[in-house]
């Protein structure tokens, strides 16, 4: 590069500047600055021809101007003159400012193009450099298009100078990340992949980041490179520290080539060729070798490109995963590296461990080290190294070593920083469920979680251990009892007295015997936290108390004392009142045996994944957990909780129809109705409400799942199928119905008296459905008047699955029903059963017909009977609209008969209705009135 | 109830930091640096909210004054009080500026002690603060006994701005009518805003403690006298009278008095003070008419010429009067010919300015400008920004007339008509606009 001549010093430019700097304020900024502008633009607008170097003064001070935050609006012509200069250093600013400035002015980058081509083709190897710097700079889609194909040549002409070839490959990656369906490779590849063989090593260091980005894209194209790649690594690996000159950085050879080419060999398997892979263990047994060695310098650069090298080693190693006596030297290396006095070292160290414990081979290896780590995790003074122990502790945990793991970390938590708490928690939660020998040490490590870190407890946690406590008899006793002492302390955590008061309220009777344990004591120690907890949680006390009085009837009066109270009875809170009104009432009045029924144990719950391991997934990397995951997360807590209501609740109106005499019309009739007060609870009514909470407190605290009518029996069509229905007269396509667990999509065609309609049932859940099955009728006289044949469909959808089902349609003789869609199945163990309309309707079975004016209107007048006429005059609801009417008619079925009608406004269809037995021919009139918006629609039919 | 006051210099150095209450701490003073003096996007909104804490701002030329409260405070109050500060800091040391600040600012805590007391405003009457917080520190510790339990009989009592046993050999009185008139007219001459916001400003050196009714020419006043009068005499004031929007007065203004009968009595306080603010929107004298001709010439040449009419007495004459054209940001060149003053193109202000000393009444002149312009690249039109003018007139835009100022001395011997009074009219442009 030129040096700059003293000359070459703009003075003009560095008195502006040192102006500029000098301004006592921004009002005084902008007033020099716009005096500066004028002086340009009239300098610019002069009539003498200004000579180079005043040109690239001026571009210069717009440059600064622009950089300092103004708007330049001028001048680029002024620059892109400069391009075609003699001179480097007006040729350099020119290109800055097309860079920094350059706008898709289309005259301007013609120009431009032209001048960069001119210096492209120029044997001049710093002009072209200059060029290449500016299209990799701008690097636009446009300068793709124009230079795509010219760059390649360039990288690989044998005239080329070593410093462009340089350029030119990162410049052919720039363009290749904007845009890389400009950059086509094809016939370079192979020469291009030959640079890594190319003498000076720069180019080398260039070519290899473009080889490893187009290698990534298409990795079969450039599979040679695997050996050059190897090849080259060894010769530098193997080379002494002085072999290289210009490329040895404080005695490394050539750490940022060797770099690149290990992170290029990761985009690949491990070589085939025996002899390749032979050497490129040979050079990784050399890496690690290096290492061992003692430094040749004190210098940190030295170290950190030695380390820099290793560690792209190791992670080659890690991807392999094959040699298995590299991964242990690999991880021998790291443990010594894990007490290295540099913390990013032990940083990067307990991370490239964490892969490492994931290999099989190397497991073990890793676990030698629990020791240091467990001692990084607790003296290491940056957060961040500490979150890389726990995760490291966290994969090397086995059925071996669980119980010391988990024990530290349990004690670590105490004192662990609160950014990673969360994380640490749902980390000990899991590992105490999957290495889990016995369940007693479960319970014990979750409940001294909620001890130690109660807040960061989330809720998915305690719902899993009350999960696995109502699935395993065997623990429930003990639960019961680590709960109970748990709960004696006197300030515990608000998901201690939760998962306190489910586990007592389900299974205090096994601990019942103990005099020190008695219901009355379990209860007073429950109530006792009462009054401390939010909402959810009173309302889960709540229902503990009703289990209690089931489980032990003597505390009956003490309980329904405590229900009876102003506190709980006239709660301002709606469901805590109503909880207290109901289970008051259910208390008082059904008898031991409803009782029982209705306050049974919970059944076990289904086995699904753990909630907690798809939290933790979460919050890793939002794109590796959908979103479905996170709400199954929720609505399994919410079916957990709920669970207990909700058996609760369908035994109760089992009750009621049992033993009262409250019609069940009344029931029904009520259930959508607002939640009564606790005024004036009738025996009657108070059932009625115990059944209506299903449906009207869906506060995800109870149950979440549809409030549907539980019955084998095909259910009622919902109200709302006719609307549906009527969605669909004029068209074939679209969502028929959809609510939170399904979305059913239909597409139907038809052709002269048949017709097929696929039907897309999509588990919208991430929760299999199960037993799915659905069925076709034709109920009353419809049998008679449509054929209706549906395909059997698989009885088991996937959550997030979509299932087609045919049905076939032949239309017998002409009918005013529709058919019906009955649909069952399981979702999480409820019977979900729901019955909509079909919606194929009469017009369906169109067939346009085209007729003329003459023909159309004898026709009309030839259908006078009374019945073969129908007159309707409507008020039309919307605006009426030529298009959307027209878009409707055809939609109908029927051919829109252009220039029929005298009147152009009135709309004129013909078709034939064809059915098995007999092709019916009808005629529509459509006669908007504008002024009164009333719609006379006449229609004839033969 | 303020939490503190702040005064920084442009850069956002602290020059003084005064808190009242602890819940304001010293992090604030970064806050409001950070976020408001050195924020990325300037902050046009006076008041700031950040992290719970309010931040109300104004800004003197480099200055800026930020009173900070954590309480829901009455805006306007706390904005009030910093304009009463400035007005009180400006009374003490002239401009507000850095280097006055930093070589007053022992007076200024000292003023600050005075004016807040534990946030809450107290008096900020410069005429009372004046006699017991004085620059010359060494003398004001010759206070007799006598002088100091008059300042706290003054300060406690009930007429806090004006202290007993004043004397003066000549009562004088000076009064002053300052108005800004603000207008925008269409390019055609219509007027599509126009208003004038009015002050009246005292001087007063009067003995004892005289009793002042100032009168003027109110509408309803008049109105109201033209209805116990002749009828005929009311069409004639009716014309002269003129409709207040809305004013404010100095506090020595009893208000009762001023609601029932809508006179206007005080006893004034000793020297400069400012008896009341006010505004007009009704039958405003525009002092000049702007009538602009701008003709784009191809892609490269604007020529612009401006008349100026002035309407008024031709016995009265404008002074300082300025013309303001923008200018094109593509402005290359600028040829102007004007028959009257000197006009220049600015650059650094991209604009021409042109200037006349003075002005007759009911005269007119003319400039005309050729602008050449350098062509861009961008196609987004010019906006076209108005002109503006600046003046200074020797009357009342709108319109008001001092009937009379009487004063009442009934303890001393002297009369109404021993005052020397003096009346002044001063008439400046606010924004005054004319598009283009």
């Amino acid at each position: 590069m030129p040096a700059v001549s003293k000359g070459d010093g703009m003075r003009g430019l560095a008195v502006f500047i040192s102006d500029i700097r000098n301004c006592k304020s921004k009002e005084a900024e902008i007033k020099r600055i716009n005096k500066e502008l004028a002086n340009i633009r009239s300098k610019f607008k002069g009539d003498k021809a200004l000579d180079g170097y005043s040109k690239k003064k001026y571009v210069c001070k717009l440059l600064f101007i622009f950089l300092l935050g103004h708007d330049i609006d001028f001048g680029h012509m002024e620059a892109v003159n400069l391009l075609s200069s003699n001179k480097y250093t007006e040729k350099q600013i020119g290109y800055l400012f097309i860079s920094v400035l350059v706008n898709s002015n289309s005259e301007l980058i013609r120009l431009i193009n032209n001048a960069i081509k001119n210096d492209l083709s120029s044997r001049n190897p710093t002009f072209m450099c200059l060029a290449l710097h500016c299209i990799a700079n701008v690097g636009s889609r446009e300068m793709a298009e124009a230079f795509a194909g010219e760059i390649p040549r360039i990288l690989v002409a044998g005239d080329t100078m070593d410093s462009v070839k340089q350029s030119a490959a990162l410049c052919l990656l720039r363009l290749y990340k904007t845009s890389p369906d400009l950059v086509l490779m094809g016939e370079w590849t192979s020469r291009v992949v030959h640079l890594l063989n190319d003498q000076h090593m720069g180019v080398v260091t260039a070519a290899i980041s473009l080889i490893t980005c187009l290698s990534q894209k298409n990795p079969d194209e450039f599979k040679t490179c695997v050996s050059l790649a190897v090849s080259r690594l060894s010769r530098i690996v193997s080379s002494a520290s002085t072999d290289l000159q210009d490329y040895t950085y404080y005695f490394v050879p050539a750490p940022w080539l060797s770099c690149k080419l290990l992170r290029l060999l990761q985009c690949y398997p491990p070589p085939e060729d025996g002899a390749v892979k032979g050497r490129l263990v040979e050079c990784l047994e050399t890496i690690l070798n290096k290492a061992q060695e003692p430094p040749k310098s004190k210098k940190v650069q030295h170290s950190n490109a030695k380390n820099a090298i290793l560690f792209e080693a190791i992670s080659l190693i890690i991807h392999y995963d094959s040699e298995p006596n590299l991964l242990v030297r690999a991880c021998n290396q790291l443990g010594q590296f894990l007490q290295h006095r540099e913390t990013n070292l032990r940083y990067l160290a307990l991370e490239s461990m964490c892969t490492l414990a994931s290999s099989e081979f190397s497991h073990e290896a890793v676990k030698t080290h629990i020791e240091t780590v467990i001692n990084a995790l607790k003296t290491e003074r940056d957060v961040s190294v500490r979150q890389r122990a726990a995760d490291l502790l966290y994969a090397m945990c086995d059925r071996s070593n669980a119980k010391q793991i988990v024990a530290e970390m349990l004690s670590y938590l105490e004192t662990a920083d609160y950014s990673i708490r969360e994380e640490m928690v749902l980390k000990v939660a899991i590992l105490a469920e999957k290495y889990a020998v016995d369940y007693s040490w479960y319970v014990d490590t979750i409940l001294n979680l909620i001890r130690i870190a109660g807040d960061y407890v989330s809720e998915e946690v305690w719902y899993r251990v009350i999960q696995i406590v109502i699935n395993r008899d065997d623990v429930q006793g003990y639960a019961a009892k680590t709960v109970f002492e748990a709960l004696q302390a006197p300030a515990c955590h608000e998901n201690m007295v939760k998962v306190g008061g489910y586990i007592l309220g389900e299974f205090g009777n096994l601990i019942a015997g103990d005099p020190r344990s008695s219901p009355l004591v379990q209860f007073n120690l429950l109530h006792s936290k009462f009054h401390l907890c939010s909402v959810p949680t009173r309302a889960l006390l709540l229902s503990a108390y009703i289990k209690f009085i089931n489980l032990f009837p003597e505390t009956k009066s003490t309980i329904q004392e405590v229900l009876r109270s102003d506190s709980q009875i006239r709660n301002s809170d709606v469901e805590l009142q109503q909880r207290a009104v109901e289970y008051l009432k259910l208390s008082s009045i059904a008898s031991t045996d409803v009782l029982a029924t209705v306050l049974e144990e919970m059944p076990p719950f289904p086995e699904r994944e753990s909630s907690i391991l798809a939290k933790l997934k979460k919050k890793k990397g939002p794109g590796a957990v959908s979103v479905n995951e996170l709400e199954e997360g929720k609505r399994e807590g919410g079916e957990l909780n709920g669970g207990g209501e909700r058996g609760g609740d369908n035994s109760a109106i089992a009750t009621s129809n049992a033993s009262t005499p409250s019609p069940s019309a009344d029931l029904l009739g009520l259930r959508a109705g607002p939640p009564v007060t606790a005024a004036a609870p009738s025996a009657g009514s108070l059932l009625v409400d115990v059944f209506s909470e299903a449906g009207v407190n869906d506060d995800g605290f109870l149950s979440s799942a549809p409030p549907s009518v539980v019955s084998e029996d095909p259910a009622p069509p919902l109200p709302e199928s006719n609307e549906l229905l009527n969605k669909f007269v004029c068209k074939n396509n679209g969502v028929l119905f959809e609510n939170q667990l399904l979305q059913i999509g239909i597409k139907s065609e038809y052709r002269q008296n048949l017709g097929r309609m696929y039907l897309f049932y999509g588990n919208k859940t991430s929760v299999q459905f199960v037993t799915f099955s659905t069925t076709v009728t034709c109920p009353g006289e419809l049998q008679s008047q449509l054929n209706v044949q549906s395909k059997p469909v698989e009885p088991l959808i996937e959550g997030g699955a979509q299932v087609q089902q045919v049905i076939n349609i032949e239309c017998l003789t002409d009918f005013s029903d529709a058919p019906l869609l009955n649909i069952k199945f399981r979702y999480g163990g409820a019977l979900q059963n729901l019955t909509l309309k079909l919606p194929v309707t009469i017009n369906k079975f169109f067939q346009p017909t085209e007729m003329a004016s003459h023909d159309f209107f004898q026709r009309w007048k030839q259908l006078s009977l009374p019945q073969q006429e129908a007159q309707k005059i409507f008020k039309a609801n919307h605006a009426m609209d030529t298009e959307v009417l027209k878009a409707k008619l055809l939609g109908l079925g029927m051919a829109l008969l252009e220039n029929v009608d005298p009147n152009p406004e009135n709309f004129v269809c013909a078709g034939v209705i064809q059915t098995k037995a007999q092709q019916v021919g009808s005629l529509l009139r459509l006669e908007p009135k504008r002024a009164s918006s009333d719609v006379p629609i006449n229609r004839a039919q033969q | 109830m303020i939490g503190g006051l702040f005064i920084y210099n442009h850069k956002g150095e602290v020059l003084i930091s005064r808190v009242y209450r602890d819940d304001i701490g010293r992090n604030a003073v970064d806050a409001f640096r950070v976020n408001v003096i050195h924020a990325r996007q300037q902050v046009r909104s006076p008041v700031t909210n950040i992290a719970r804490t309010s931040f109300f701002h104004v800004k003197r030329s480099n200055i800026w004054l930020a009173a900070v409260t954590k309480q829901n405070v009455n805006a306007a109050m706390v904005f009030e009080f910093l304009y009463k500060m400035c007005d009180v800091m400006a009374a003490y040391f002239g401009k507000i500026s850095e280097e006055n600040i930093k070589n007053n600012f022992v007076l200024i805590y000292e003023l600050l002690d005075e004016i807040l007391d534990f946030g809450y405003p107290q008096n900020s009457e410069t005429g009372a603060l004046k006699t017991f917080i004085t620059q010359q520190g060494i003398k004001s510790q010759h206070h007799t006994k006598e002088e100091q339990s008059q300042i706290t009989s003054q300060v406690t009592g009930q007429i806090g701005w004006r202290r007993e046993g004043i004397k003066y050999r000549r009562n004088e009185l000076f009064l002053d009518v300052l108005e800004s008139v603000n207008l925008l007219m269409s390019p055609q001459g219509q007027v599509l805003s126009a208003h004038v916001s009015g002050r009246v400003v005292m001087k007063s050196y009067l003995s004892g403690m005289p009793e002042c009714k100032f009168g003027m020419n109110d509408k309803i006043v008049i109105d109201k006298q033209g209805k116990g009068g002749t009828t005929d005499d009311s069409g004639k004031s009716g014309k002269q009278s003129i409709a207040i929007d809305d004013c404010t007065f100095h506090q020595c203004v009893r208000l009762s008095k001023f609601d029932s009968e809508r006179s206007i009595s005080f006893i004034p306080p000793d020297g400069d003070y400012e008896l009341m603010r006010y505004r007009t929107t009704k039958d405003i004298i525009l002092p000049f008419r702007v009538i602009p001709l701008v003709r784009e010439v191809g892609r490269t040449k604007l020529e612009v010429k401006v008349v100026i009419k002035s309407n008024f007495k031709p016995s009265l004459l404008a002074q300082k009067i300025e013309v303001r054209i923008p200018t094109p940001l593509n402005t290359s060149g600028v040829q102007v010919i004007c028959m009257k003053g000197k006009a220049k193109y600015k650059a650094s202000e991209n604009a021409i300015v042109w200037k006349i000393k003075r002005m007759a009444g009911m005269k007119e002149s003319q400039i005309s400008a050729e602008i050449e312009l350098l062509p861009t690249n961008d196609k987004k039109k010019w906006a076209r920004p108005p002109i503006s003018m600046n003046f200074e007139v020797p009357f009342a835009p709108s319109g008001l007339k001092v009937r009379y100022l009487k004063v009442f001395e009934p303890k001393l011997n002297y009369s109404d008509h021993d005052v020397i009074k003096w009346v002044r009219y001063i008439g400046r442009s606010g924004i005054y606009e004319t598009r283009c």
